[in-house]
């Protein structure tokens, strides 16, 4: 692997796909709002459910914010790198143009997972920050080295968990040509994330720890935040990153043994 | 339509969001300032997944795609608004789903034994022409943002804008009744109580203003129709063929 070449591709895909972007400015106001709204959104849904309950899952109002601004710097990540690019994955397959993926002297899961941008998501990740500075201040939160190095690493597993989720269900496209509507489960099963894990019953709590790891991505990093966590749940949140990232790898590579072309 | 079954089926469980919805309400004995059992809650929350099914739209998106495609020039020839096709389509889908949905509804059941109930006649008819009536509200807003890609082509991020609304008001995540009173003075007033909670609250016999909501519906669908006329007639006179 040659870093320096990576990077320097990256740096010409970053130029290319923000070009082609930014031809579309009017839409980057609509997603701008759309965030905003969304936010605001599940703030309101929040405040119904605490209306009557000083908790919810052991939570407090001022604690459920943290996930919801962590959920948001999430899907703005997922906004700006995996929707674009794995939506893109799907239409190599079908159409055959993968072949000029695997062609290329460049790996080819870098190559298609980071191809493309959607700078609007840039917007909402700053929004979910300026909502974590927001919540910081009213918990009262010390801020030190050593809990921002945690938080920064579980932030960075959770990406990574939900990079080989998508990663994954878009290379099963090989198989089954669309997907777009396992990419609609994944996403209103992400939308669990929103909300402290605590707060659903334990056969759901279970479901979402081990199949679908959706418990780490958003209440991990949030209890970190609190001071809540567990030295044993942050470590098996590296395990299970990279656990997911080493099997996405082995997948993708499985998986092309079976990509046949379309059309040619 | 049944060619895709695995599609549809993945359609059907990526609409359980109500479900999980329905779990934080009951596991934190939120329900106990409303009035509401858990009982009827959890019919309530089933019932709006059901009418979620039936009323999902998505004729923004296949628009989009013909008409950055140049497909819409041979429908505009044709002697029929291309919108019935969509609509076409989109009943077909409906029916294809019923079968899905009753088996996570078979499910639910029996997960929740005690949920169990049967409507009668009268209600079950007046609550799927809601749900019919939902629908076409649906359709007509989405069919007029799709109108706007004569303009502005790329339309579908205003349908996701308005999704949020839709989200957060319909009543898909939270029954309108526990809304706020703020919220409440001026809600009944938008189409979206009438999109989810309206239908759902009929069919699981909750409490409702029966005449008042379908009146409200067929209201909402009398003002978006001629809106829907005009920016058609409108949009076609814009319309540049792109593609072709």
């Amino acid at each position: 692997m040659n870093l320096r070449k990576y990077l320097k591709v990256y740096k010409k895909f970053l130029h290319t796909s923000l070009a082609s972007e930014l031809e579309y400015k009017a839409n980057i106001l609509v997603d701008l709002i759309t965030a905003i709204l969304s936010l605001v959104g599940s703030i309101f849904l929040l405040s119904i459910f605490f209306q009557n309950n000083g908790y919810i899952g052991g939570w407090k109002f001022e604690q459920a914010l943290i996930i919801q601004a962590i959920y948001t710097i999430l899907n703005g990540v997922t906004n700006t790198w995996f929707n674009p690019n794995l939506t893109e994955i799907v239409k190599h397959i079908r159409e055959g143009t993968l072949d000029f993926v695997l062609l290329k002297p460049i790996d080819s899961q870098f190559f298609i997972s980071l191809k493309k941008i959607n700078p609007s998501g840039f917007l909402e990740i700053m929004l979910g920050f300026f909502l974590l500075l927001f919540c910081i201040r009213i918990n009262q939160i010390n801020l030190s080295l050593s809990f921002l190095s945690l938080s920064l690493i579980t932030m960075g597993c959770s990406i990574c968990i939900l990079y080989s989720l998508w990663f994954f269900i878009s290379t099963t496209t090989i198989w089954f040509v669309k997907t777009w509507n396992a990419i609609e489960v994944l996403r209103s099963f992400l939308y669990i994330g929103r909300f402290p894990l605590n707060s659903f019953s334990f056969s759901l709590r279970v479901f979402f720890s081990i199949f679908i790891p959706i418990a780490f991505i958003t209440t991990i990093p949030s209890e970190v935040f609190l001071g809540l966590s567990q030295m044993w749940k942050i470590l098996l949140e590296v395990i299970v990153a990279s656990v997911f990232l080493i099997t996405s790898r082995k997948f993708w590579l499985f998986a092309l043994k079976f990509y046949s072309s379309a059309s040619s | 339509m049944l060619e895709y079954r695995v599609e549809i089926a993945l359609w059907a469980i990526s609409g359980i969001i109500p479900f999980f919805m329905l779990n934080i309400w009951t596991n934190n004995n939120l329900n106990e300032s409303l009035n509401i059992s858990d009982l009827m809650l959890s019919r309530y929350f089933l019932c709006a997944f059901f009418v979620r099914q039936f009323s999902v739209v998505w004729v923004v998106f296949s628009f989009e795609e013909d008409s950055l495609m140049g497909k819409v020039s041979p429908y505009l020839i044709q002697p029929l608004n291309p919108f019935f096709r969509y609509f076409a389509q989109h009943l077909a889908e409906q029916i294809t789903r019923f079968p899905f949905a009753l088996i996570i509804a078979f499910f639910f059941f029996i997960l929740n034994p005690e949920s169990i109930w049967i409507p009668n006649l009268s209600i079950l008819l007046l609550s799927i022409v809601s749900t019919f009536l939902s629908f076409l509200i649906q359709f007509l807003i989405q069919s007029i943002v799709a109108c706007l890609c004569f303009w502005t082509e790329k339309a579908s991020s205003i349908e996701r804008l308005l999704f949020i609304p839709t989200l957060f008001l319909s009543g898909l995540l939270a029954p309108v009744v526990s809304f706020p009173a703020y919220v409440k003075s001026w809600i009944y007033l938008t189409p979206f109580p009438y999109l989810i909670d309206f239908p759902a609250n009929l069919l699981s016999g909750n409490k409702t203003n029966i005449s008042g909501g379908l009146s409200m519906q067929i209201l909402w669908i009398f003002l978006l129709f001629p809106l829907f006329k005009k920016i058609w007639s409108e949009g076609t006179k814009k319309y540049t063929a792109m593609g072709s």
